[in-house]
């Protein structure tokens, strides 16, 4: 599993990863009351906003980590976004079909990403 | 993702470290290191609503006003009347610029031969120096907040809580709250807070934070000074108009609030729920008929009613509204306030 610098994770196989958010940032944000993904066939590019999740206090962006289009949307966390509260990575938001495999080189291991949580 | 606070700079009040001790996630609301959570807002939400929530409010302000004409200089100063305090343990009264604008929304107590004021946090140094600005010679204004702390207990066990503490060390006991609940704003000395704070955890009351603190007072539909009233919106536009007596006599603002309150056309504060899963957050476009109409002053996940409902200040008077979200004209429909009534 690799990770962002925006608190997403990515779990690659083959050409398709599955992304969501990280432990970290359900705990950052707490109880999480909405989560909203653009639908299956929206083409991003890294960094472009694939959905949202709403805390009680804010509204936070998805950031996809990688390029593609998105093949599948996880419809249980916007049915109950307190599912990631509970599991954030049973509770994958969506799974995209990868551009550029290379991207995968711009994100962090666990420890790289642990180290930038403590940061 | 919100990113943790710098809290060297912060000013601390005498329950910061319960609250670093109980694992609060800090923020800094207008200079203070104040406990946004401890548990997580959905839950001291709930605990307020079902049973007892306890609360440092500590970084509200304090001021004395005592000496000959503190009650006329009251009486010019906020916009409701000081004399209803022969009868009332306390009254709650916006106070104007000259132009209808709030400087700020307080609560007054009778305290010995004079009175005490209870201002926003972020607003003490402003209203201080109002204040001075304005008392004529004879009053005295004093900034107390140094030499007060204040603990509010909120919710339906609040009596069964309080039974079980010692408040004999409190200076008052006001029947006051900003959550919706029944409950108490305790004022004590800084010295006594983290003992009574202790006891009233101990006694079961959940300690609850900032956030939960937003979510209930949005849900009872109260005014946070910053989004439902400031310099910009005056307390009439805010809906507070029973709190403005035009028949007192002069005060600063009345000429401008009295012409306001004969403006059909003027900003209105609305509630809105909305009709699907999306929550209005603060700054929000608000659309009637398609155009824009105004803005959401406060908003988001009501845990109570489990819809999004907001605050908002709008130009039309209408039954159904807009909240564009994201780029998308959410459909709002407008609720009495408040969203939540508790029952008595």
């Amino acid at each position: 599993m690799l990770y962002s610098q925006d608190h997403e994770w990515i779990n690659v196989k083959g050409d398709v990863g599955t992304v969501g958010i990280t432990d970290h940032a359900q705990s950052q944000l707490g109880d999480i009351v909405f989560c909203d993904i653009e639908p299956a066939g929206t083409v991003l590019s890294a960094g472009d906003t694939a959905g949202v999740v709403e805390s009680v206090k804010a509204a936070s962006d998805i950031y996809s980590p990688v390029s593609g289009e998105i093949l599948k949307v996880n419809e249980d966390p916007a049915d109950d976004p307190a599912l990631l509260n509970t599991d954030p990575v049973a509770n994958w938001l969506y799974t995209i079909r990868l551009n550029d495999p290379s991207e995968l080189d711009g994100l962090m291991d666990e420890e790289a990403y642990d180290l930038y949580c403590r940061g | 993702m919100p990113s943790d606070t710098k809290e060297q700079h912060l000013k601390k009040t005498p329950l910061y470290e319960k609250h670093v001790a109980l694992g609060a996630k800090m923020t800094d609301f207008n200079g203070w290191a104040m406990p946004l959570q401890y548990g997580g807002i959905l839950a001291e939400h709930l605990a307020v609503r079902e049973n007892c929530g306890v609360f440092d409010v500590s970084h509200m302000g304090e001021i004395a006003v005592s000496g000959d004409g503190a009650e006329q200089f009251l009486q010019t100063l906020l916009t409701h009347d000081i004399r209803r305090l022969a009868k009332a343990r306390w009254i709650y009264s916006p106070m104007c610029n000259p132009d209808g604008g709030t400087v700020d929304d307080v609560i007054v107590y009778r305290q010995g031969d004079g009175f005490l004021v209870c201002v926003n946090a972020g607003n003490t140094d402003k209203d201080f120096a109002w204040m001075r600005l304005n008392a004529p010679s004879g009053v005295i204004v004093t900034d107390l907040s140094a030499h007060f702390s204040q603990i509010a207990v909120q919710g339906p066990k609040t009596e069964e809580i309080l039974a079980k503490t010692d408040t004999s060390e409190a200076m008052l006991i006001a029947k006051t709250g900003y959550t919706g609940e029944r409950g108490v704003e305790i004022y004590l000395s800084p010295e006594d807070a983290p003992s009574l704070w202790d006891q009233l955890i101990e006694a079961g009351a959940t300690p609850c934070g900032l956030g939960a603190r937003d979510t209930l007072r949005t849900e009872a539909g109260l005014p946070l000074y910053g989004h439902e009233l400031s310099k910009d919106i005056s307390p009439l536009e805010a809906g507070l108009t029973r709190f403005i007596s035009f028949d007192k006599g002069p005060f600063i603002g009345r000429d401008e609030l009295f012409l306001q309150s004969h403006d059909e056309n003027r900003r209105r504060l609305v509630g809105l729920t909305m009709g699907g899963r999306s929550i209005p957050r603060p700054g929000y476009a608000v659309l009637c008929g398609g155009a824009p109409c105004g803005s959401v002053t406060s908003g988001g996940p009501s845990p109570t009613l489990g819809a999004g409902i907001a605050m908002a200040l709008v130009t039309k008077d209408a039954d159904e509204y807009e909240v564009l979200i994201r780029g998308k004209a959410e459909p709002a429909s407008r609720t009495e306030l408040p969203f939540y009534r508790r029952r008595i």
